[in-house]
């Protein structure tokens, strides 16, 4: 076994080590271990990236001396080391592009805290990822799900205590689904590790055996991660979370979070279930139907919102439901344009969230629309930023959600009787989606004659600045070379099989 | 030709053509324009609105006069209860169908369990299989379950840990008596009485983990509520002589590095081949089974800081 095969573990396990050596240190000392942690993490999974790419292959890594079934088991392909790579690089900016309004809304001596959150949330967002072992992707949801808990509260007010309970239930009862699925699994099959289960899902299948516990199976693990990544009609929780929250943690929680569970739901339905069986299911349909309405319903809320933030929160429902739709489709076409969003969603979402904060820092520190005309002048960066992200969300060509919906579109011709809905709602969702980015565009970027705000010059925030233009690098960078993604995306998925 | 329609005067195109032209304007003059008047409310009309605004919250959110809401109240009760019944019909269902118990062709009877019954012992050194499995076949799972608890606290602290000035405050408070109890012979007598046989066992359970049934948990657990019941006897000032802040941190952060350590190297020797320097000893001895006996240790001490520490901040928010 090569060296490079040990970097996922070494990751996984330095951002634990990290998590609990901070929990010791003063908030400077701690932020400067989290930055070093993930500069780091990002290196060792580019690595592993290249490594995988040059192979052609994916490796298992044996936790311990133990080969599975018996003991714990990581695996890593291309797919799951970009995911990693591009992940950590964007909790490294949305962390770096927060960090001044993390001062100004937590406690001073509670910040050092943050950083041990958001270490763990690192270490559990990798493990899910990278494992291999149902059981361990339940132990990493757990600590995901209490330190995604800890972002949210950490800024202490009324609404984001509530938000953080709204949370907490609505998050538990995916946990808790999720866990009776794990039961049932092992139950009828009698396995925790991924690849044994699937054997037996495919012969149990064909047999025909444990057909209703299986069906049961299926739909609770599918109804459980899409509670905890806000699917449409489960998105209750999701604009206070995302509103009131510090807004690194709003930019984390909604492009890392979340995608996080996304990435394990596409991890079991092709490693655990088998995408033969999924299709065969009828789960597949629901997603479909709730992904579609969450597109257009995601959409009129933000359309409605008055708050900046909160539009930006309600935005994300729409999203969350174009990748549902993508896994709705059944095929494997589907499934690329889903993780090509998850990509664009994670590197959009994150942006308009760290450039909307620099908007409403011009305007007085409201977040109403009124408040926020002209703040595009007042603060030229974040300006850009969000005039980026808007357009990449709208789906403009050469921005990074052109490219996603365009994949959308074609792997929707793939499916005869789903096409027409596809088509009608992308087009609709995309309409709805122009009306209100486009509208918070024209808004910052009306002219007013007298303001009472002072402008805020790049100079004054370097590393804001900096974060911004990474940001939208990385956005032009999806937008213009996704041929090339597309084709990791690919190799990744086969990989799974 | 259109060119010629527009240069001719009087007809609609030519109206048209010149009003694209912006040299007139159709409307000038015909209608009254005014420029906008900013609008400007006083004090007494915002008061006004917002006394408005406030009587349309109430009555809207007061189902005593809201048929709507008093319906929506009703019916997400009816339905929450209906969704629940369904879930747990589902799910009666779903276990009706599953393998029964204690059949010996049940899929978990596989390769599986019967390494981990009949090469246990010999693999792990722990006549324990329980430990044997959870703390060395699935030693991963269980540092991740070990962090669970440390982030569990992290979230409590950002909850109710008060700043340093608050504390102070609520260190006065506690002169006066008011967070801690009083001065009770019985709860003191029966605390000097119990909590050293506590202690004793909560150690000696956590030591002998990978022996009989126990372990970090259990043991941990144990050690835990004999210090709770310590400092309801004698206060806060006598458990922080031995037990406070710094020292919990100190043990915490021990701890799970040393867990953290020891799960590395096995994990990282294990996947290279490379043979580990563990000794397993001979099973049934108390220094035996290889990494159990340390990992038990540290998982034993994390957990009693842990709910040590639940019970302090709830208490008084500080250690």
């Amino acid at each position: 076994m090569d060296f490079v095969c040990n970097f996922p573990a070494i990751s996984i396990l330095m951002s634990l080590f990290s998590g609990i050596i901070s929990s010791g240190l003063k908030q400077r000392a701690a932020r400067m271990l989290n930055s070093i942690l993930l500069l780091t993490v990002i290196a060792l999974n580019a690595t592993a990236f290249v490594y995988t790419l040059g192979t052609g292959q994916s490796f298992v890594y044996v936790m311990g001396k133990f080969p599975a079934p018996w003991g714990n088991e990581i695996r890593a392909g291309v797919l799951e080391t970009m995911m990693a790579t591009v992940f950590s690089l964007i909790m490294l900016l949305s962390l770096l592009g927060g960090e001044k309004k993390l001062h100004d809304e937590v406690e001073e001596d509670k910040i050092f805290l943050y950083y041990v959150l958001n270490d763990l949330l690192l270490s559990s967002l990798l493990a899910l990822i990278y494992t291999n072992d149902i059981f361990t992707a339940y132990v990493f949801i757990e600590i995901n799900t209490i330190a995604a808990c800890g972002l949210i509260m950490i800024r202490q007010n009324g609404r984001t205590i509530e938000a953080s309970v709204r949370y907490m239930i609505m998050s538990l009862l995916g946990s808790g689904m999720i866990l009776l699925s794990i039961c049932l699994l092992y139950d009828i099959t009698g396995h925790l590790l991924m690849s044994n289960i699937k054997e037996e899902v495919i012969s149990l299948y064909a047999g025909g055996n444990y057909s209703v516990p299986l069906t049961v199976a299926i739909s609770l693990i599918c109804v459980g991660l899409a509670i905890k990544s806000a699917l449409f009609p489960f998105h209750s929780w999701l604009p206070d979370a995302y509103g009131y929250s510090t807004v690194s943690s709003a930019a984390i929680l909604s492009s890392l979070v979340s995608k996080g569970y996304i990435f394990l739901l596409i991890k079991i339905f092709y490693r655990v279930i088998g995408l033969d069986i999924i299709r065969n299911s009828k789960i597949i349909n629901v997603l479909f139907v709730f992904g579609l309405a969450g597109m257009i319903f995601g959409s009129l809320s933000a359309m409605k919102e008055g708050d900046i933030r909160r539009m930006i929160a309600f935005s994300s429902v729409a999203q969350i439901g174009y990748i549902y739709m993508g896994f709705g489709l059944g095929t494997e076409v589907g499934m690329i344009a889903s993780v090509f969003h998850i990509l664009t969603h994670a590197a959009t979402k994150s942006l308009l969230f760290i450039s909307a904060i620099g908007l409403t820092e011009v305007s007085g520190g409201s977040r109403h629309f009124n408040e926020v005309t002209g703040a595009g002048f007042r603060n030229v960066i974040a300006g850009i930023g969000f005039t980026v992200g808007s357009l990449s969300m709208v789906g403009l060509p050469a921005f990074a959600g052109f490219i996603s919906k365009i994949l959308f579109a074609q792997a929707a011709l793939n499916n005869v009787r789903k096409m027409l809905p596809v088509l009608i709602v992308l087009g609709i969702s995309t309409i709805l989606n122009a009306i209100y980015f486009l509208k918070t565009v024209l808004r910052i970027y009306t002219p007013v004659e007298t303001s009472y705000y002072k402008p805020l010059l790049i100079k004054d925030q370097k590393l804001y600045s900096v974060v911004i233009i990474m940001f939208v690098i990385i956005n032009f960078i999806l937008g213009l070379l996704s041929g090339s993604i597309t084709n990791w995306i690919t190799l990744g998925l086969e990989m799974f099989a | 030709m259109s060119n010629l329609r527009f240069s001719k005067k009087d007809t609609k195109d030519f109206d048209f053509k010149e009003w694209m032209d912006g040299t007139n304007d159709p409307y000038l003059g015909n209608l009254e324009m005014k420029p906008q008047v900013k609008r400007k409310d006083d004090f007494k009309t915002v008061m006004k609105h917002m006394k408005d605004y406030e009587m349309v919250e109430n009555r809207l959110y007061d189902s005593e006069k809201n048929m709507g809401v008093r319906f929506f109240n009703k019916l997400y009760k009816i339905s929450s209860i209906l969704f629940t019944v369904l879930l747990i019909g589902v799910m009666l269902y779903a276990v009706s169908y599953l393998p029964p118990v204690g059949n010996a062709n049940n899929p978990d009877n596989n390769v599986v369990s019967e390494r981990y019954i009949e090469n246990g012992l010999q693999e792990t050194g722990a006549v324990n299989i329980v430990s044997g499995m959870i703390l060395t076949y699935r030693a991963f799972d269980t540092f991740g379950e070990t962090n669970v608890l440390f982030i569990a606290t992290c979230c409590v602290m950002i909850m109710l840990m008060l700043g340093e000035k608050a504390f102070e405050e609520q260190k006065e408070a506690d002169e006066n008596r008011r967070f801690e109890p009083k001065d009770d012979q019985i709860l003191k007598f029966a605390a000097r009485v119990l909590c050293p046989v506590i202690f004793v066992f909560g150690i000696y359970i956590i030591l002998n983990g990978h022996i009989s049934p126990g372990g970090g948990f259990s043991g941990g657990a144990i050690l835990g509520a004999g210090m709770i019941l310590y400092v309801n006897a004698f206060g806060f000032g006598m458990t922080g002589k031995w037990f406070n802040e710094h020292i919990y941190k100190i043990a915490k952060i021990t701890a799970l590095c040393m867990y953290g350590l020891i799960g590395s190297y096995f994990y990282i020797t294990g996947a290279n081949g490379i043979n580990n320097h563990i000794p397993l000893g001979i099973p049934g001895h108390i220094l035996s089974s290889g990494i159990i006996l340390p990992i038990n240790i540290a998982v034993g001490i994390e957990v009693a800081c842990t709910m040590y520490a639940f019970f302090a901040l709830f208490r008084r928010g500080g250690m």
